[in-house]
């Protein structure tokens, strides 16, 4: 903040005596809460079970030594949810396509049109091959879907799905006709203003209400919905941000070379505005990702879901604190990476920029 | 943009008739399941316990009471919330701009790994922690009269007294199981308390940090070569200027914080979504109970959108700025 | 290089000073010695080094290696010796940099009350005595963004002044200026110098330079090249670098 430091060759760790005071007491406490927590985790910890030995060494230490058993022998569960062991090959590839879309997407040599049809390309392969049912594959209702696939499915497709509605909503927000502004601006407000659970909690209940009694809606595609309504809301307002950053002469250039309205915003004033809103939508999709974990309120288990549910076993009541932290490493080591490629993109961005 | 009435005509009603289509379905499927409409249930009796509150609540009270209860609730913790999360982040903004190299990394490391993992993974986490206290009669005692065990922690609490000296101090005292006498705070509102503050505090870290950075070198710089000590540097001439910027995307926080205490829910403390659950898992009657609570929490998000609209337009018509 | 002796003990000395950013060597090796009283002006092309040299004065740039001795007092990592010497030692910025959330008499207040212990009313009437020299008085209580350029830039100076600093440092002070504004700034600053303060002014205004200079010093690639009284340092300068310089600026 204040300039009295400077690039050094080296990290300066002690340039004078508040430093060094500052430094030794914090690191004293840390190596403190280091050495409790690695005693803890490691030295102490049951890693695992014999055979036939149920819970009781991991009870034996409970306190003292964290039971990573419960980890390692629920971890399909965990990560798979109730998918038959048989055909967990099917999830193992879901995940697979869709760690490799986002790597993908991440690579700005390959924003083209292609990386769009892929988001929905992966999404529908994902729920055709989860659900079987056709192509020689067996079939598997969604009440056995679960863990990370689930997790994956429902924020990429909801992102996707999202996508369009929220780009109507964005220029319905900025058109000059009061009835279509009034209501997108309604309902954006409106979704925007309360929990995303309220909505949840809308698909869980009163979705079945708005159907004849004769079609049912399944619960895992009604909490798609449910995303995708939300997401329509918050990307709007993003995409809104991102129409506000192109410059008016490029849509008065557009008009001037005889452009109608239509093409004008897709060919040319859009793919601007998403441009310039890259890093606050890959924002917005981490977010969503961390909000997929609220379908547990209605019953749905992904990857929060699982890790739950495995407490409720009565071999592995009480140990929570290692089944949540296993879920938070699974999560933060995807939003973190995630993260940290969308600031260097910010950062590209921001250079390519300043050099036009 | 097409500018013909037409347009919006056509628009305006397709959304009507959709709207009118799902209204005509719900209504046939409510009566053929028996589930009454409007809002009389309100003052029927609710017939669930809630925990003990700030309000006194019994069965027999009404829907309406129990809905209070809970809107009264969710303030109590996003209140409280709001503050120490307020606290907690101007420090870890700060702490993430010393040049202290320790300093900033622990800051940093606690801003990363909370802002990546999930709040509800959080919240539940701290819960768990709370379990994982000894039962009563092996609570901790680290002062006198103050007791922590799973079923929460227990404070002695004022009371009147007859004669001199007027107020007393009463213990809680280890009845069976239980504690009696005095005061406590629940778990489940303490790990939410924990949980929110903790949570948004990253957040708000975060919005100083790039407060304080929005204000420029040259303001600091300039502070410093004037004689003032960082620290009067930071007080008089850079911290004014970064809380400009930086309370919009606070209050924004704010809100997100008051709306986050609906997960209450899943921990299950009885706040305005927990017990608009309950009401609608008794009733039946989901749209009602739904949009009730969607109504409150809605007007709380835009009564402090147009707070921040007032108070933006008056910072601009200040003298200060640039 | 040798400074003169005419004015007693250096009031600054800079001994073998280098200061890199990242890999860019910025100062090499400066030695530089300023009596009390002296009035140097230092210039360069851009990139040179001149403004991390006076920078390094009032430690906004720390040198990695060298000595800077400022009064007697030498420049160390200690942050109460140097918030000691930044009371002494006054700057000016390019940018001005005046707090935009205080009054013009707050900006110049601000400092005295909080570390001279000034009472309020004392540091405002020092402050509108300041302000009146620069000749800004009527403008004190007026946010700075409601000042000119050439107004701002000199209620940055009665700032400086405010704390009675013994050496003043300016940074390129006119360079964001406007030419009409440039003038009275340097006005400005040629009818300080009469009080005998000690002053380090980097500009490319080689006028103002001639009329207030003791000393002109020219700095290319972290060195200094020349350093002689002005007429010598314009009619014969030594080094062709600095002949190169002038001519294209003159």
């Amino acid at each position: 903040m204040t300039p009295d430091s400077n690039r050094a060759p080296r990290v300066p760790m002690f340039r004078d005596r508040t430093d060094a005071i500052a430094t030794i007491a914090v690191g004293i406490v840390l190596a403190c809460v280091a050495y409790s927590f690695a005693r803890w985790a490691v030295v102490h910890a049951v890693w695992h079970l014999p055979a036939d030995a149920g819970s009781a060494p991991c009870r034996a230490v409970k306190g003292e030594g964290a039971c990573w058993a419960v980890v390692v022998e629920n971890v399909r569960f965990m990560l798979f949810g109730s998918y038959p062991r048989a055909e967990q090959w099917r999830p193992i590839v879901v995940c697979l396509l869709f760690v490799s879309l986002y790597g993908a997407s991440l690579v700005r040599a390959l924003w083209t049109r292609w990386l769009l049809a892929l988001w929905i390309a992966d999404s529908a392969v994902a729920v055709v091959l989860l659900r079987g049912g056709r192509l020689g594959l067996s079939e598997v209702p969604t009440e056995f879907w679960g863990g990370l696939p689930l997790t994956f499915l429902l924020s990429t497709a909801g992102f996707t799905l999202a996508l369009p509605f929220a780009v109507l909503l964005a220029l319905g927000r900025r058109s000059g006709l009061p009835a279509i502004r009034t209501l997108c601006v309604g309902y954006i407000e409106v979704v925007r203003g309360v929990p995303v659970i309220t909505f949840l909690f809308m698909a869980a209940v009163m979705f079945p209400l708005f159907t004849p009694a004769s079609v049912s809606i399944d619960k895992l595609l009604r909490a798609q919905i449910a995303f995708v309504m939300v997401m329509a809301a918050y990307v709007a307002e993003v995409i809104r941000s991102g129409l506000q950053a192109v410059p008016r002469g490029q849509y008065e250039a557009a008009a001037s070379i005889g452009l109608p309205f239509w093409p004008a915003m897709i060919l040319v004033v859009l793919p601007q505005a998403l441009r310039v809103s890259i890093p606050a939508l890959v924002n917005t999709f981490i977010a969503l990702f961390k909000d997929t974990s609220l379908v547990i309120v209605i019953g749905l288990f992904d990857l929060l879901g699982t890790a739950k549910a495995v407490l409720v076993d009565g071999r592995w009541v009480g140990f929570g604190v290692e089944v949540y932290l296993f879920a938070a490493s699974v999560y933060f080591v995807f939003c973190y990476i995630v993260s940290r490629f969308s600031l260097r993109l910010e950062q590209e961005l921001r250079r390519a920029a300043g050099a036009a | 943009m097409i500018r013909t009435i037409r347009w919006q005509l056509a628009v305006a009603s397709v959304v009507v008739a959709i709207a009118a289509a799902i209204a005509a379905q719900t209504a046939v499927n409510l009566r053929a399941r028996g589930i009454a409409s409007g809002f009389d249930f309100l003052s029927r009796p609710a017939g669930f316990e809630i925990a003990r509150g700030l309000l006194s609540f019994s069965s027999r009270d009404t829907y309406t009471r129990a809905l209070l209860v809970g809107l009264v609730n969710t303030v109590r913790v996003s209140l409280l919330g709001i503050v120490i999360a307020t606290s907690l982040g101007l420090l870890v903004g700060i702490a993430r701009l010393s040049e202290i190299w320790i300093v900033s990394t622990v800051a940093r490391t606690y801003v990363e790994v909370t802002r990546n993992t999930p709040l509800l993974l959080q919240l539940l986490f701290w819960y768990t922690l709370t379990q994982g206290l000894p039962a009563a009669p092996e609570a901790l005692n680290p002062l006198p009269g103050v007791y922590l065990c799973f079923r929460g922690l227990f404070l002695p609490a004022p009371i009147w007294r007859h004669g001199f000296p007027w107020i007393g101090l009463e213990r809680p005292a280890l009845v069976g199981f239980g504690f009696q006498g005095g005061t406590s705070v629940s778990p489940e509102f303490a790990a939410l308390v924990i949980g929110l503050s903790i949570y948004t505090a990253a957040f708000i870290g975060e919005t100083v940090r790039g407060g304080i950075m929005a204000v420029g070198r040259g303001q600091a710089e300039a502070a410093v070569a004037v004689g003032l000590s960082r620290l009067h540097a930071l007080r008089f001439v850079v911290l004014p200027q970064a809380l400009r910027v930086v309370i919009p995307p606070a209050t924004n926080q704010f809100l997100n914080l008051f709306k986050n205490s609906s997960l209450a829910v899943a921990i299950g403390y009885p706040d305005l979504m927990s017990i608009t659950n309950t009401t609608l898992n008794q009733t039946g009657q989901a749209i009602e109970a739904i949009a009730l609570a969607m109504v409150v929490y809605l007007a709380v998000s835009l009564s402090l959108a147009a707070g921040m609209s007032l108070y933006n337009g008056s910072v601009l018509r200040r003298g200060g700025g640039a | 290089m040798t400074g003169s002796h005419r004015w007693g003990h250096p009031h600054v000395e800079m001994e073998g000073v280098n200061k890199w950013f990242g890999a860019l060597h910025v100062l090499r090796d400066v030695t530089l010695q300023v009596g009390r009283g002296e009035r140097i002006v230092i210039c360069g092309p851009s990139g040179s080094g001149k403004s991390t040299l006076i920078r390094c004065i009032n430690r906004l740039e720390a040198a990695y290696s060298g000595r800077i001795v400022v009064d007697g007092v030498e420049i160390t990592s200690d942050r109460k010796t140097i918030d000691h010497i930044r009371r002494d030692v006054g700057m000016v910025f390019q940018q001005f940099n005046l707090f935009p959330h205080l009054t013009v008499v707050e900006n110049c207040t601000l400092a005295p009350v909080r570390v001279k212990r000034m009472t309020r009313t004392a540091a405002r009437d020092l402050a509108l005595h300041y302000l009146g020299r620069v000749r800004i008085g009527d403008q004190a209580d007026k946010y700075p963004a409601q000042l000119s350029g050439g107004q701002q830039q000199r209620a940055a100076i009665a700032r400086a002044l405010c704390m009675n600093p013994k050496i003043m440092l300016f940074d390129e002070p006119t360079s964001a200026l406007d030419p009409e504004a440039v003038k009275e700034v340097l006005d400005t600053i040629v009818a300080l110098a009469d009080e005998g303060m000690t002053m380090l002014c980097v500009t490319h205004e080689m006028g103002f330079a001639r009329q207030l200079a003791d000393r002109m010093i020219f700095i290319d690639g972290g060195r200094i090249l020349e350093d002689s009284e002005p007429e010598a340092f314009f009619d014969t300068p030594s080094h062709e670098r600095t002949r190169a310089f002038l001519s294209q600026i003159l």
